[in-house]
């Protein structure tokens, strides 16, 4: 049986733990994929190498392996100590600021070469370029798949309940136990996972709506449901956003 | 007199007058196997509006790539007033420049390009006013009255609120022009500006351009089929072909008796 009590003292702050779990990892991937994206595309090949080497090596390694080592083997060797949660949160950032690093390069790989052409023509430093011309034009391009990205990530945030963050699935580990009751327990966790996606699709889809006004392009209507998509409404030719 | 001895003796001397603004000294471009330019010699002086002609793939707009900075030659060197603009002087030697030396050499060219180029992300009169204020430090409200200026000399002064997704090709150029001037370049390389336009939007930029060659003295670099308009505003055709110039001298003798047998042929073909 689920109580209410059991419901109010473990399952709901669970949800929050995950949701802090969520924004703390995704905010801190956010923080590494820009930076790392754009030295992946660096004139100098050791910068280049010394990007890409992140991007391969966090890539493909395991979040929740990597999680355990960072849990388990760090705080003996360098005798600190902290919160698990602190654990789950660096190591789901550090994996996916990895994949994140890959959107942005491509993103920005796809602003047409005759724009940075047109701020070569006009004197603008290297960085300028960048800040000024092909971050702000590669940004719209980039939330689609930092939304399916931040759903991965939702969903992999359960992975922390194996280093005993009380997260969401923690709870439901914990009742389940108890009162040996699955269906209904890992029905509602499914549900929960599930609207906690929907709500941050939904945010997504208005940040690059928002995004998309103010390079320019004429936002694409969609309903509460409107899920299928163009990927990409920046002219290759012109490079310039076609109105649709 | 041949024309090529006439282009080689310019170069010959590139110091002696101290009116050349660009010079080209045996300038090598190759894409792979192909030599786009082969050691091309000439120069442009201060004040003058040349046209480049000459079939496609004659390496008419690479000159100006090159002047850009968009490209970088195999060889040879390019100079832009005293300066070189490929190069620098280190220790004595002439050796590839670098960022800092291109952008302090560069902040003289302008280039309006024939796919506009214009910024999507910005309106019309953020396209004009950005580089004014971050790469030549003006404030913003200097900026953005010599960019209602411009604007107005374009025509488009009323659009500056605009997306360019949300105006015509020809108006897009006429801002792309507004945002080169911004910059008040002393050289504005054009390339085939007016080749991706409507026929009928065409005579509007046309307009802009013959207006600011009579008006200013900006050096003007030009590469287009507009014969009509070349003949209008240059000082100086250049024929080009297979990477060299083969003949060069005043539009209207260019345009009636070419002395190059390949001219005649090229000039009859689109005229």
């Amino acid at each position: 049986m689920m109580s209410s009590e059991f419901l109010g003292n473990w399952f709901l702050p669970g949800l929050w733990i995950t949701l802090q779990v969520t924004f703390l990892s995704a905010a801190l991937a956010f923080v590494i994929a820009f930076p790392i994206g754009v030295l992946r595309t660096h004139r100098l090949w050791i910068v280049r190498f010394l990007a890409g080497a992140y991007f391969e090596i966090f890539r493909s390694t395991s979040s929740l392996v990597f999680m355990y080592w960072i849990a388990f083997t760090v705080p003996p060797v360098f005798n600190i100590s902290f919160q698990p949660m602190f654990a789950g949160v660096l190591a789901l950032g550090i994996t996916y600021g990895a994949y994140a690093s890959e959107i942005v390069r491509g993103a920005l790989a796809a602003v047409p070469p005759a724009q940075r052409e047109a701020g070569i023509a006009l004197n603008f430093t290297p960085f300028q370029r960048l800040r000024r011309i092909e971050l702000p034009q590669a940004w719209p391009e980039m939330i689609p798949p930092f939304n399916n990205l931040l759903i991965e990530l939702l969903k992999g945030t359960s992975l922390v309940s194996l280093i005993a963050v009380a997260d969401m699935t923690f709870a439901g580990d914990l009742l389940r136990l108890v009162t040996n009751d699955s269906a209904p327990i890992y029905t509602l966790l499914l549900v929960l996972y599930f609207v906690l996606a929907f709500v941050l699709t939904r945010g997504m889809r208005l940040l690059e709506r928002h995004a998309k006004k103010r390079v320019g392009q004429a936002p694409e209507k969609t309903g509460l449901f409107g899920g299928v998509r163009a990927t990409s409404s920046i002219d290759a030719v012109t490079g310039t956003g076609g109105a649709k | 007199m041949s024309a090529d001895s006439s282009t080689s003796q310019e170069i010959a001397n590139p110091a002696v007058d101290g009116s050349e603004l660009i010079r080209f000294d045996k300038v090598v471009k190759r894409y792979g196997s192909n030599t786009v330019l082969d050691e091309l010699d000439f120069s442009v002086a201060s004040g003058k509006h040349v046209t480049l002609i000459g079939p496609s793939g004659s390496g008419k707009t690479t000159i100006l790539r090159l002047l850009m900075t968009l490209v970088k030659p195999d060889e040879g060197t390019i100079g832009v007033g005293d300066r070189y603009l490929t190069h620098e002087e280190r220790g004595g030697r002439l050796v590839p420049a670098g960022e800092k030396h291109v952008r302090e050499v560069r902040k003289n060219i302008g280039m309006v390009f024939q796919q506009f180029n214009l910024f999507p992300n910005m309106k019309v009169l953020r396209n004009v006013t950005e580089a004014p204020v971050s790469v030549l430090g003006l404030s913003k409200d200097e900026a953005e009255a010599r960019a209602r200026e411009l604007l107005d000399l374009v025509g488009l002064g009323d659009r500056c609120d605009a997306y360019p997704s949300q105006l015509s090709g020809g108006q897009q150029q006429r801002v792309a022009i507004a945002r080169a001037l911004a910059m008040r370049p002393q050289v504005l390389l054009l390339d085939e500006v007016t080749s991706a336009l409507d026929p009928e939007l065409v005579a509007g930029v046309l307009d802009v351009l013959r207006d600011i060659a009579h008006t200013t003295d900006i050096t003007m670099l030009c590469v287009t089929h507009e014969m009509s308009f070349a003949r209008d505003i240059s000082d100086q055709v250049l024929m080009f072909d297979a990477g060299r110039v083969i003949e060069s001298g005043p539009p209207e003798q260019i345009f009636t008796e070419p002395e190059h047998e390949r001219t005649r042929e090229f000039l009859g073909a689109v005229l």
